[in-house]
Order: C-alpha cells, then sequence, then structure tokens
C-alpha cells in the first residue's frame, strides 16, 4: 500500500556546509545502480530514532543522471520533532539507512521556454538538481536565491562560480531584496516560474505573479510542511481495531505505522494528498496542517491528512 | 524460454491464430458472470508463471507478425505516431525501460550493452543490432519512442503530469479499439475519456485519475478493458473505419465462431522516473469464439456476460447489432453450470 521497495543505502560522506545545514551523500548497498529521478523529486528517509520511526522528505540535489550517489541537504530545526536533529547528531558515515524511491510534486515544465526560479534558504536543493537537469538539456533558465546572510547560504559559490551569468545571490541582512515585479515584468512570452522557500516567499511570489497577470497554470511552488510537534492525543482505527496514542514529537501517520498499520503516503508534508483518511465519527476539534483538503472538507470533519494535522478532543474515530 | 514466432497476418487473408499455449495463457477479463465499469486497477510486478502478467512486456508468440503489421499501418498513415516537442525525454524514458526489461526478462532474445552514453541494442527476433547514443536523436533511425515501439507489441500513449492533470503528448497507436492518436494529441484526462458512457456518472474517472497522478516510480500498475471484434484486425481505428466497419456485417450464423473475435487489452502504467510523465502501454489480445469456449468455464461466462450487459456498452464497444447472433451461438456452450470465482480455468472441474 504505501508504494514501491525501499532502498539500502549506506551514508557516504557528511558535509557540514553552514551553521545550520549539512549535506549527506547515499550510496546503494547492493552495489546496484540508483534510479534516475527527475529535478525536484524528493525522496523519503527513515530514520530509527529509539523505539520511533521517523520519516522525512528530503529533495534530492545530486544529478538526476548520477545513478552512484545521491545527495540531500538537511537544514537543522532546533524548535522541530527531531528529525533534522537526529540526522545531524545520530547519523555518521558508514551508516545504512533505508529510502524511498524519488517521487517527485516540484516537476518542471518542459514546454517551458524559459525557467525562472525563485529559491529562499533552504528552499535551493530542488533547483540544483534541476538545472543539472536543464543544463543537459541546453534550456534557458534563471535563478535568484536570497539567503539571511553570507555565512548561512549554501551553495552560493558553487553555483556562482558555474552560472556567473544565470544566479543572482541576495543576502537579507545586506537589505538586499528581490526586485520581483520588475524581475516578472521582464520575462519572455513562454516563462515558467517556479518558487521554493519559506511560506511567506511563496505567498509574495505567488501573489505578486497573481497581480501581474501571470497563469496560474505556469506557477509552480514546493511547500513542505513538517510536522508540527502537539500535544498527546488518542485515537482509534475502526478497520484494524486498534487504540493509538499519538505522542507530543510524533505525528499521527507514525503513530498508525507504529501501531503496525500499513497506510499510504508520498510527501509525508502535506501536499500529495495520499495519506487521505476518512474520519467515522469524532468529538473534539481538528487541528488541520495540510494544504491539500480545501475549506469545505477542512470543516466538514470527514477527512484527515495524518501526516502533518492533529486533533484535540475526547474521541477520533478513523477508517483505517 | 523457446517461442516459436507464428507467420501470420492481421489483414486481408487473416492468418491470425492462437496456440493452444496462446490459448490457455489468454487474458480473460471476466472475474464474475456480469461486468461493469469499476477501477480494477492493481500492482504490475509478476504474476503467475507463463501468464501474459509475469514480465513487464509480455512478448508471445504474435511479436513478429504484429511489428511487421505495425510497420505497415506507419507507412499508410505517419500520423499513428506522433510527439509533441517537449516529450523527447519521456521518449527516452520509454527506451530505456523497455531495453532494460525486456533484456532482464528476456535474455536469449534480447541484450542490452551499457557503456556510459555508449549503447548496443541486441533484438534476435527482428533481427536488429544497432549502436547508439543514449539522449542523441540523431544517432537513431526513429525519435526514441518510435524507434523503441517499432519493436514492441501494443501501442504506447506517453502522458505528460501538470496541473494535476494528464496529458496525452504523445503516443504510437496502431492496434487500437477505435480511437484516435491523431484526434486526441494534447488532450488531457477527462477530455480524451469523454465519449466513454455510463463511468463518468460514477465518478471512475476522477477517482483513476487520482490514482495514476499517484504511481510511484518502481511500482507499476495494470488493469484490463475488452470489446468485440469482426476478424482479427489489430488496427480498428477511426481512421479506416471505412475499411473495416464493413466488415462487422459479414457474421453470419456459420462463420461467427471463427470470426468474431474477444479482444482484451492489457493496459499497463510505469512512471517514467527522467521526465516524470507516464507511459500507458496497451497490449491487444485477439481470440476468437470458437477458441474461447474450448475453456468451458470462459464460454459459460462469455455468454452471460455478453447476454447482460447494458444496451449502452454493447453499442459503445460496437457489438450491440451481432449481439443476438453472438449470443445464440455462445448459448450452445452455456449449459447453466456455476463458474468458479476468479479469471482463470479450472482444469479440475471441467475434466467431464
Amino acid at each position: 500500500m504505501s508504494g514501491a521497495e525501499k532502498i539500502a543505502v549506506r551514508v557516504s560522506d557528511i558535509i557540514p556546509l553552514t551553521d545550520l545545514v549539512t549535506r549527506f551523500e547515499f550510496k546503494p548497498i547492493n552495489g546496484e545502480l540508483l534510479p534516475t529521478f527527475s529535478g525536484g523529486a524528493h525522496t523519503v528517509v527513515e530514520m530509527q530514532d529509539g523505539d520511533t520511526i521517523r520519516r522525512n522528505p528530503y529533495s534530492l540535489m545530486s544529478d538526476p543522471f548520477d545513478q552512484s550517489t545521491y545527495t540531500i541537504s538537511v537544514r537543522r530545526d532546533d524548535e522541530g520533532r527531531g528529525g533534522s536533529l537526529f540526522m545531524h547528531t545520530q547519523v555518521s558515515v558508514g551508516d545504512e539507512m533505508t529510502i524511498s524511491n524519488p517521487v517527485n510534486l516540484f516537476s518542471l515544465d518542459l514546454r517551458a521556454r524559459k525557467h525562472l526560479m525563485i529559491a529562499g534558504g533552504i528552499g535551493i536543493t530542488p533547483f540544483l538538481a534541476q538545472i543539472k537537469q536543464l543544463d543537459r538539456a541546453h534550456a534557458n533558465w534563471e535563478l535568484h536565491y536570497a539567503s539571511r546572510n553570507a555565512a548561512l547560504g549554501s551553495y552560493v559559490s558553487e553555483l556562482t562560480t558555474q552560472h556567473p551569468n544565470d544566479v543572482n545571490i541576495y543576502y537579507d541582512e545586506e537589505k538586499q531584496a528581490i526586485d520581483l515585479d520588475n524581475l516578472l515584468e521582464g520575462q519572455p512570452l513562454g516563462t515558467h516560474l517556479y518558487v521554493c522557500g519559506p511560506k511567506g516567499m511563496i505567498n509574495w511570489v505567488r501573489g505578486t505573479a497573481d497581480r501581474l497577470g501571470w497563469a496560474s497554470e505556469v506557477v509552480h511552488y514546493e511547500e513542505f510542511l513538517a510536522p508540527q510537534p502537539g500535544e498527546r492525543f488518542q485515537v482509534e482505527l475502526a478497520i484494524s481495531n486498534k487504540m493509538i496514542y499519538v505522542g507530543e514529537n510524533e505525528s499521527l501517520l507514525e503513530a498508525i505505522e507504529a501501531a503496525g498499520v500499513d497506510a499510504p503516503y508520498l510527501c509525508r508534508g502535506g501536499a500529495c494528498g495520499q495519506c487521505e483518511t476518512n474520519v467515522v465519527s469524532f468529538d473534539g476539534e481538528f487541528l488541520h496542517s495540510d494544504h491539500w483538503l480545501d475549506d469545505d472538507e477542512k470543516a466538514s470533519g470527514e477527512k484527515i491528512m495524518p501526516c502533518v494535522s492533529r486533533f484535540n478532543g475526547k474521541t477520533l474515530v478513523l477508517e483505517r | 524460454m523457446n517461442i516459436k514466432f507464428n507467420d501470420e497476418t492481421f489483414r486481408d487473408d487473416y492468418t491470425f491464430h492462437n496456440s493452444d499455449w496462446a490459448i490457455q495463457r489468454f487474458p480473460f477479463p471476466f472475474h464474475e458472470d456480469h461486468y461493469m465499469y469499476a477501477v480494477n486497477m492493481e500492482q504490475h510486478r509478476g504474476g503467475p508463471e507463463g501468464s501474459v502478467y509475469e514480465k513487464r512486456f509480455d512478448v508471445d508468440e504474435h511479436y513478429v507478425a504484429e511489428m511487421r503489421d505495425r510497420a505497415m499501418v506507419l507507412a499508410d498513415d505517419p500520423l499513428r505516431c506522433q510527439s509533441l516537442p517537449h516529450m523527447e525525454l519521456a521518449g527516452w524514458d520509454l527506451l530505456e525501460l523497455i531495453m532494460v526489461s525486456k533484456s532482464e526478462d528476456y535474455p536469449d532474445l534480447f541484450e542490452l550493452h551499457r557503456n556510459g552514453d555508449h549503447w548496443r541494442w541486441v533484438n534476435k527476433p527482428l533481427g536488429i543490432d544497432d549502436s547508439f547514443t543514449f539522449m542523441d536523436e540523431t544517432t537513431l533511425p526513429y525519435g526514441p519512442m518510435e524507434y523503441i515501439t517499432r519493436q514492441t507489441q501494443g501501442d504506447f500513449a506517453l502522458l505528460d503530469q501538470r496541473e494535476e492533470n494528464l496529458w496525452m503528448d504523445a503516443g504510437i497507436v496502431t492496434t487500437q479499439a477505435d480511437w484516435s492518436l491523431d484526434f486526441d494529441i494534447g488532450m488531457n484526462f477527462f477530455e480524451w475519456h469523454a465519449p466513454v458512457p455510463l463511468a463518468h456518472e460514477k465518478g471512475i474517472f476522477v477517482r483513476a485519475l487520482k490514482f495514476l497522478l499517484n504511481v510511484q516510480q518502481g511500482a507499476p500498475g495494470r488493469r484490463l478493458n475488452w470489446t468485440m471484434t469482426v476478424n482479427p484486425l489489430l488496427d480498428t481505428s477511426p481512421e479506416n473505419y471505412h475499411k473495416w466497419g464493413i466488415q462487422k456485417s459479414s457474421l453470419t450464423p456459420d462463420n461467427v465462431g471463427q470470426k468474431q473475435y474477444l479482444r482484451v487489452e492489457l493496459q499497463t502504467f510505469f512512471r517514467l522516473p527522467r521526465s516524470n510523465g507516464l507511459v500507458f502501454p496497451i497490449r491487444c489480445y485477439l481470440i476468437s469464439l470458437e477458441d474461447i469456449v474450448t475453456i468451458p468455464k470462459w464460454g459459460r461466462r462469455l455468454h452471460r456476460v455478453i447476454r447482460d450487459l447494458p444496451v449502452e456498452l454493447a453499442t459503445y464497444k460496437g457489438f450491440i447489432d451481432n449481439r443476438p447472433m453472438i449470443l445464440d451461438y455462445l448459448s450452445k456452450f452455456d449449459d447453466g453450470s456455476e463458474t468458479s470465482p476468479g479469471v482463470w480455468p479450472d482444469p479440475q472441474l471441467e475434466k467431464g
């Protein structure tokens, strides 16, 4: 139910890049080739954190044609539930880990005459793979990359060295900002716009593009929501006839999996819709955090996305 | 495995025939005694040994003759193969998928030798031994999709995924059940399924699209579809309806067993890794009524399915006028006995 075979890999290199971001490289254990993928794809990394298995999605940033190595970058989140901290503090070179087949929810539109990319912070990673893919096809692209300061600008020197004419860097602390209105006004017909970064940046870029008359079909964005911690709650799984508890630092999906119940998923970030679960009955309040369900569905109390959403109340019974 | 390839035709004198092996492994599509649309998809990851489900791309005794027929259709009508410019990468994806699958699944028939981007492809049944540069179209005699699908049974729809939809942006279609790539090219999933009766009302396509959008790399799927065709004709296209439509009126009570064919499509779908597209191979299997009834369970069941099929579906599938004659023939092979669940023949029950 939860998809294709997993891939067994060994951590072949760990490279700290900035105070917050570390790069991890994986090589296959069985000696076979890793699957190729398309720029913008992510993999879900499984982490055995004590009794809990954490599964976090990370964009693949290596060359999509390179079947010997996958590379991801992990930004340490000291306030999060612990997945990125686990990667930063518990994982060593030589460790064996399990990752998923690549899944792409942020695909290039290959019809585009030009690909205009806007990245904020760690949102740079999917673009690194897309740029390698586009360069191979001799396609036209341009990147605008905003970071807090030079010390936190992962891959800035690599990008500006290799692509001096196509990469533009902005440091927030030096009051450098993307002149978005002018940038969007000056684009040739057939340009597609891509944005990946913090929620505020995505909303700003989408809102500006909309105001300037860009069709929604040519504006692409990827925003992974990290599941947020919250209060412990209890859930009844009607089909499997199990009562489970969702801990403070655990997602509902993780708690379902920990109970030995196979549940479908792809992105684990509230975006793809794969884990949508029917609610049988409830007495309490939903804490919906996904951007899959529309407002009516969220208000209906009939569905929940267990990868990121939580519940507060007396009883919740799910069709799972 | 040793396949003896038939020397046969799918036109004019219609020398197409199924061996006992081909009859036994025919993908009979009805798991119960009646039929209605359903989202009948399952994983395409192997199947019973010798069945058409076992390999990623099934090769059978009709392979060489089918490829000869495809070449003739393309020579008459080049628009049966089209690829919009942004689909070239998906074409390379498909070439890679088929070459890797066939060389692994049928090592005695196909070989793939890779050294970086320098590839050598050996297709023994068709006598092909080509060296080329992967991702360099100028080193192949056709574009990558056309090159490999001239060597692979079944039609192929190459779908681009964007805007939460699938788009028919490339394909090769010469063995189709009355639909046209030239008409459908560039359409989205709902547009190209618009003519299908009843299924829209049942929400089939909304659910099917949702499923297909989430097909993952490494987790292909499959389903069956079916219709009826008079004569073993692969190319039942709208473009050539004036040639084959008239053949439907050539059925008589004496020849219906030989001339009426059940046409089954094994539809598979694979996520394409480099382009994030989806490929939808549609493989056609044909079997005459007189060959079907050699499997008693299939004869009984087909009679009941055809008899009880809603008029809309019999009309859409194009055999409403011939249904009485087909039923007269099949009824002789339906003694009213119970049939076992599932599609497979049951030899032990059927000895008597």
